[in-house]
């Protein structure tokens, strides 16, 4: 495992954060409907890419099947939705619920028996499979031909999660902030500690007091919920929901890539990561259909993998932060540091 | 009603075999270089599109496509150890997976390039033959890929039993660090042992090209049939992956039977649960990760 | 009053060798203890059966009473028993006082409590000044007494000490064994496992001595130095006292 400090002083990170919040805010009264849509689901990936970050980056679980937990998400929330007519809200709450006991059930299965590392992260992407071929059959939740959203008409509604572009958009940058701040919150608290030594050293950890097993369990479900909350919030953005786009293995690549390239652990990593990732991957779809090359996308989007691997072992952020210490030694950011270590 | 039952079940056991094969490879590599190859699937599909144009545009038999596939994938697969995967071998987890999904979206996407995202069915006179053994019928092209996969196998068993090389590898496989100690070559068992794993896809691959149509979607289905194949088999186990292959195989041919034929990966991952449940290591899993 | 550990007949098993054979003693509630014996005599084992890392093959282990003997090891610290390990485990991308502050999240969920406490533990040890090092940045002696400061932190009862002091030069051991004895004066009971005779004679008040998994004799460390058995099997013709 390499280094996964928090790079930047703690009042650093809060001004950078409400600096690119604003910044972000701004872009959304300003930028054309293609870019805010977009964004939308950049910040919806960073979210559930967050839940992901700080299970494999607080608490050391490696889950490559998060789409199972964002499918779950994303099901009540249709469902309920679409058959019952419920607020998405109920969705939401039910989602995580529902995540967060299959989270808590696959957990246990295999940490029971010390399954850990890679073989319960195939676990998880097993699990993810196994639900989406459950729904693919499953005809009251739209089998293979999904369920849709009714279109959008009138006002937007916080009640009923349903509004235009530019809602779903700042509903998605609320969520990534929630997400930053639930994540510094987690940090700084007891659980940070003992998830992180849990991470380091499970043996030592125990030997210390920490009940390794009730915590892993705990992680992967609440990493689960939270997942869960962005699938929801994925499925009314995108107004429908397939088994194959909302629960394949795809989705499961694409919520871990953004947090890996922008930086493990740090609070910036999804979000610079994801910024950077998807909108590349859209890029490489749309040189390839300008081409008229199909495949030329994914050749392209798979070298830029590799290469963020190989070249940026331990993602952007921490390079980043790095290039604007050098930058700004003498100046305020610098000071910042000084104040944090005379504390 | 037995007949027919006998039918399915050599059915199950031929492509088992088969599948076994696919598993192998993954296990193979895994076992020695801890890696899990997630671009396993987009290998078996390069094998098939060796099998697919042998066939259709030389008229090549498939065992000669299997064999040059294996050579083909040997070399592919030994050299990108070389060049691309032996940096990232001591590195987490998640960044080999990240890895290799680039690689096989390299793949995957090369295939589209070169050949196109319509299937590619077989032409080959086999797919439509079948022998008579007393009651049972084969399928010519079922036993074929069945007869050389299980001679493979074998063969590559004997590699590993009785050359010293394939000692070699399989000291390291017990052992890295005892093995870099005792002055093993590691990085050329690296090298060879991945070769060895992708040349297991790349037969395999050939060999099912009568029985599928070659398409560059199939790799993300390859590949996580050869999850479920070595899962249910334990990780890194021989014997498992031949086991998990053969239990796999059966299970698709009764779902297949029994239910829909469209259900038989719902029933493979059921079963798969069921193995979770009872011994997540599968059945032949070592006791470390 | 009962005593504070109770081992009665423990056995451990690995495959063909017995590496426990049949082990009973009594802690008191305060004090030294040293558990000594050759390499291999079973030291460690016996150490990981009453820590917890894995249950006896047979007997009991009580601690105040209570049959503590196949509980895992979190419980059984949870329950006052602090230990560290002979290689050392620091948690390595968590500061000194970080990797010092997760043993007190086993009796405490506040982090300014649990900060104060590592403080104290580090500071005991003499680590405190170091306390916002990254773990790369300690020598060998500081991570032993990071050990010894992560263990404390949980607050124990009786505390299990493996090989704190292999390694270290005279002067620095002889630093240590006052800061167990400022510790078991306070009122805890300290289990060592120790190498180094010397060591054992300056700081334990009592000496198990193990030899092939088996107890060969128990006293105060001399009673043990002229044991006829001890210096047969164990300290031999090297050994000057």
């Amino acid at each position: 495992m390499q280094k996964k400090r928090d790079a930047l002083p703690d009042r650093g990170a809060v001004l950078a954060s409400l600096a690119a919040f604003s910044v972000l805010s701004g872009l959304g009264g300003v930028l054309n409907p293609y870019l805010i849509s977009l964004l939308t689901i950049v910040f919806l990936f960073t979210f559930i890419g967050q839940s992901w970050s700080i299970m494999l980056g607080l608490g050391g679980q490696l889950s490559i099947g998060h789409a199972l937990f964002v499918g779950i998400g994303a099901y009540s929330v249709a469902v309920l939705n679409i058959r019952y007519g419920l607020s998405p809200w109920f969705g939401l709450v039910v989602g995580m619920a529902l995540a967060a006991t299959v989270g808590a059930a696959l957990a246990w299965l295999s940490f029971r028996f010390e399954v850990r590392g890679i073989y319960f992260a195939l676990l998880t992407i097993a699990a993810a499979e196994f639900a989406r071929v459950v729904l693919s059959g499953w005809e009251f939740v739209g089998a293979m031909q999904g369920l849709f959203f009714p279109a959008q008409s009138g006002p937007n509604s916080l009640w009923m999660l349903r509004g235009d572009a530019r809602f779903y958009y700042f509903v998605a940058l609320a969520a990534v902030f929630l997400g930053i701040s639930v994540t510094a919150l987690i940090r700084q608290s007891f659980l940070g500690y003992v998830w992180r030594a849990m991470r380091d050293d499970e043996e030592a950890s125990r030997a210390l007091g920490v009940r390794t097993f009730l915590h892993k369990i705990v992680i992967v479900s609440f990493s689960g919920a939270w997942a869960a909350v962005g699938g929801g919030l994925l499925a009314l953005v995108q107004g429908s929901v397939f088994p194959d786009s909302i629960m394949g293995m795809g989705i499961s690549v694409d919520i871990l890539v953004g947090p890996v390239v922008g930086g493990l652990g740090t609070a910036f990593g999804p979000l610079v990561g994801t910024l950077i990732t998807l909108p590349l991957d859209h890029l490489a779809s749309a040189i390839g259909n300008k081409f008229g090359i199909p495949g030329l996308n994914n050749v392209a989007y798979g070298f830029a993998l590799i290469a963020a691997v190989w070249l940026l072992p331990d993602g952007i952020v921490p390079v980043m932060v790095n290039l604007a210490k050098s930058v700004t030694r003498f100046s305020w950011f610098g000071y910042l540091q000084m104040e944090q270590v005379k504390k | 009603m037995l007949i027919l039952w006998g039918n399915v079940l050599v059915s199950g056991i031929l492509m088992g075999l088969v599948y076994g094969m696919i598993a192998l490879g993954l296990t193979i590599i895994f076992g020695v270089i801890r890696i899990v190859n997630f671009a396993h699937g987009a290998m078996v599909v390069l094998g098939l599109y060796v099998g697919y144009f042998a066939g259709a545009w030389w008229g090549i038999p498939t065992i000669v496509a299997a064999v040059s596939a294996g050579a083909l994938l040997f070399v592919f697969g030994h050299s990108l150890e070389t060049s691309v995967v032996k940096r990232f071998v001591t590195r987490p987890h998640h960044i080999q997976f990240i890895l290799f999904i680039g690689i096989s979206l390299v793949l995957s996407g090369a295939q589209l390039i070169a050949f196109g995202p319509d299937p590619r069915p077989s032409i080959s006179h086999l797919s439509f033959e079948t022998i008579a053994l007393g009651p049972i019928r084969l399928d010519l092209a079922r036993l074929q890929a069945a007869i050389v996969a299980a001679v493979m196998i074998l063969a590559l068993a004997g590699f590993l039993k009785y050359s010293t090389f394939g000692r070699f590898i399989r000291a390291a496989a017990d052992n890295r660090l005892g093995g870099l100690m005792v002055g093993l070559p590691i990085p050329k068992i690296y090298a060879i042992t991945f070769g060895i794993g992708a040349a297991c896809a790349g037969v395999a691959g050939a060999l099912i090209s009568p029985l599928f149509d070659a398409q560059p979607f199939l790799a993300v289905d390859f590949t996580l049939l050869a999850f479920v194949t070595v899962i249910v088999g334990g990780l890194g186990s021989f014997v498992g992956a031949l086991v998990g292959g053969l239990t796999i195989g059966l299970t698709e041919a009764v779902a297949a039977l029994l239910f829909a034929p469209s259900l038989k990966s719902a029933l493979s991952y059921g079963l798969l649960m069921i193995v979770l449940i009872a011994r997540p290591r599968g059945f032949f899993g070592a006791k470390e990760t | 009053m009962s005593d504070l550990l109770e081992l009665d007949g423990v056995s451990r098993r690995f495959g063909g060798l017995l590496a426990v054979d049949n082990v009973s003693f009594r802690l008191k509630g305060e004090g030294i203890t040293a558990l000594v014996g050759p390499n291999g005599a079973g030291k460690t084992t016996c150490f990981n059966l009453i820590a917890g890392a894995f249950p006896p093959t047979q007997g009991s282990i009580r601690f105040r009473g209570k049959l503590i003997s196949g509980f895992p090891a979190e419980n059984i610290c949870r329950l006052g028993i602090g230990r560290t390990f002979q290689v050392v485990r620091p948690m390595r991308d968590m500061t000194v006082i970080e990797n010092a502050m997760v043993g007190a999240f086993s009796w405490t969920r506040k982090v300014s409590e649990a900060r104060d406490a590592a403080r104290e533990a580090l500071d005991l040890v003499g680590l405190g000044p170091k306390a916002d090092a990254a773990i790369s940045k300690l020598t060998l002696p500081d991570r032993k007494m990071l050990e010894t400061a992560k263990a404390l932190s949980t607050r124990p009862r009786l505390l299990l000490l493996d090989e704190v002091m292999a390694g270290l030069r005279p002067p620095e051991a002889a630093a240590v064994v006052a800061v167990l004895r400022r510790l078991a004066e306070k009122g805890l009971s300290i289990l060592l496992v120790e190498h180094v005779m010397r060591i054992v004679m300056e700081a334990a008040e009592h000496v198990i001595v193990l030899h092939h998994g088996a107890k060969i004799a128990e006293g105060t460390p001399q009673y043990i130095v002229s044991h006829p058995e001890v210096i047969a099997g164990y300290l031999g013709e090297g050994f000057r006292a």
